[in-house]
């Protein structure tokens, strides 16, 4: 018999109580006490959750994520030093998705850097990486061979972040905001007044691959729960319902979008994760700039891939992939059923020589290779709209 | 929810006849959420008590599934390759496997309906 032992540091968000009054099968996710789905009794299941977000509105209790703010003279100077992307193409108000990385040109971690003032940034970061993140942050504004002029403030527990995704999730949270948000583009923010609570930040970013707003509230209890039910209530004529993280990796996955730990880690460089896009070498140094140079010279031994299976079996995180003759050539990243796509997916790193879309592989599914194929990403992209 | 009292039960949480027919709880089902995946033994198959006979995936996780006792496998329940999520609709008539059993006096050590009951009321009071 195994003693479990309670983890005495398990957190929890203002919206726990709520989400066990509605029934939510709670896990111990990156230490945190979170929904992994509603019961199929008001309509959830990760299933449904999943089709709600593609097809009307879904809501997630997201308050595990974390929030850095960085304020001063020299903030957009800090920011580029300690972020791959380029935030001095953000204007006010725009956000972008980069990472910080390490020396060696791994990840940090990802994070979405949003432009909130002249000098003032916002990173919202991953929960379980919240305290490395934060020290990681301040160290490197602070300790640089010239400290930069710029503030570095730790604000994950002030907020509560509540996702309204999907297509009709613009047309939900406008219901309750005086703020015009039909003039939000993608990756922007503004603010306004949301269920009386004023100044309310309102960011159209996402984790689903679905159009979608994300709003930071204050983290009480009590207005925590009453936007929450307030939310729920006014989706209602859109069929909303309350999300948990199964569906959320699920949507995120037929999305391609990365999970630390998973296709991004502090083993993985940038090339290798094939988000090229989003590191802008041309700019000014940045911290893992030198690493990732030499490494672009050198050329990568893995890069990220999508697999379908094409025989009956599911792919899951940390299966090997073998070559068509059976030799072991990768690893699954992540790995499931996809609910809208109705296949089944995985990410994988593979040696560059099999990554091209048609390659036969197999995936190792206890004990047995399983036939799959290298197909394009992201599995999923969501409609353009008309 | 009541369980059936024509069968018994295992702390593993897999139900089975006196004529040897053997699926998963409701309480299984519920806990295991959309079942996407059936994974079971060929007709013929030899399967021992306590060991694992097969695999039941939902979205999220995968689970072995456990044999209650010995026997030889004499069907298997060939909608749920199409249809598994019949596991959740319903899981005590939505069946996986029927064996011959190898020793019908191994049914005497399993758990009644009520003692299943309880057993998972306080699986979930922890």
């Amino acid at each position: 018999m195994s003693v479990v032992e309670a983890n005495p540091v398990v957190r929890k968000t203002a919206l726990n109580a709520v989400h066990r009054q509605m029934g939510a099968k709670m896990v111990e996710f990156n230490g945190w006490d979170m929904p992994v789905e509603y019961p199929a009794s008001i309509g959830c299941g990760i299933v449904a959750e999943h089709m709600a977000v593609r097809t009307g509105v879904g809501i997630f209790d997201v308050s595990h994520m974390g929030d850095i703010r960085l304020a001063g003279r020299e903030a957009l100077a800090a920011v580029q030093h300690i972020s791959m992307n380029d935030a001095s193409r953000l204007a006010i108000g725009q956000a972008q998705y980069s990472a910080l990385l390490y020396p060696q040109g791994t990840f940090v971690d990802d994070v979405i850097v949003h432009r909130l003032g002249e000098d003032e940034y916002l990173l919202v970061i991953n929960a379980g990486t919240r305290e490395k993140d934060f020290n990681w942050v301040r160290d490197n504004v602070r300790h640089n061979t010239r400290p930069f002029d710029c503030k570095v403030e730790h604000l994950s527990d002030d907020f509560t972040q509540i996702a309204i995704q999907g297509p009709k999730g613009v047309d939900l949270l406008q219901k309750l905001t005086d703020a015009n948000l039909s003039t939000v583009k993608f990756y922007w923010v503004t603010r306004g007044t949301v269920c009386g609570l004023k100044n309310i930040l309102m960011g159209r970013t996402g984790y689903t691959a679905e159009d979608g707003f994300e709003i930071y509230i204050p983290a009480d209890e009590a207005t925590s729960a009453r936007v929450w039910r307030q939310v729920l209530e006014a989706g209602k004529e859109f069929g909303v319902v309350p999300c948990g993280l199964g569906a959320r990796n699920t949507l995120r996955l037929e999305g391609c979008l990365s999970l630390y730990g998973h296709e991004i880690s502090d083993t993985i460089n940038v090339w290798e994760a094939g988000l090229d896009r989003f590191c802008k070498m041309e700019k000014a140094d940045f911290i893992g700039r030198a690493a990732l140079e030499g490494a672009k010279a050198v050329g990568v031994k893995k890069t990220l891939v999508g697999l379908e299976m094409v025989d009956r079996g599911i792919a899951r995180d940390g299966y090997k992939v073998l070559d068509d003759g059976g030799r072991e050539i990768g690893y699954v990243t992540s790995g499931s059923p996809a609910p809208f796509l109705k296949k089944n997916i995985a990410l994988a790193y593979v040696p560059p020589g099999q990554a091209a879309v048609g390659t036969a592989v197999k995936v190792e599914i206890r004990g047995q290779g399983v036939k799959a194929q290298v197909v394009p990403t992201p599995f999923y992209k969501r409609p353009k709209k008309a | 929810m009541s369980y059936p009292s024509d069968r018994k039960y295992t702390k593993e949480h897999e139900w089975i006849t006196a004529d040897g027919t053997i699926g998963i709880t409701h309480h299984a089902q519920d806990s295991l959420g959309d079942i996407v995946f059936v994974e079971l033994p060929k007709v013929g198959a030899e399967i021992t008590a306590g060991k694992t006979f097969g695999t039941v995936e939902s979205v999220k996780a995968v689970s072995d599934l456990y044999a209650p006792v010995s026997g030889t496998v004499t069907a298997t329940n060939e909608a749920l390759a199409t249809a598994p999520e019949q596991v959740n609709k319903d899981a005590h008539g939505a069946w996986m496997v029927k064996i011959n059993l190898k020793n019908p006096a191994e049914l005497n050590a399993l758990l009644s309906a009520a003692d299943y009951e309880k057993f998972v009321s306080e699986e979930a009071g922890h």
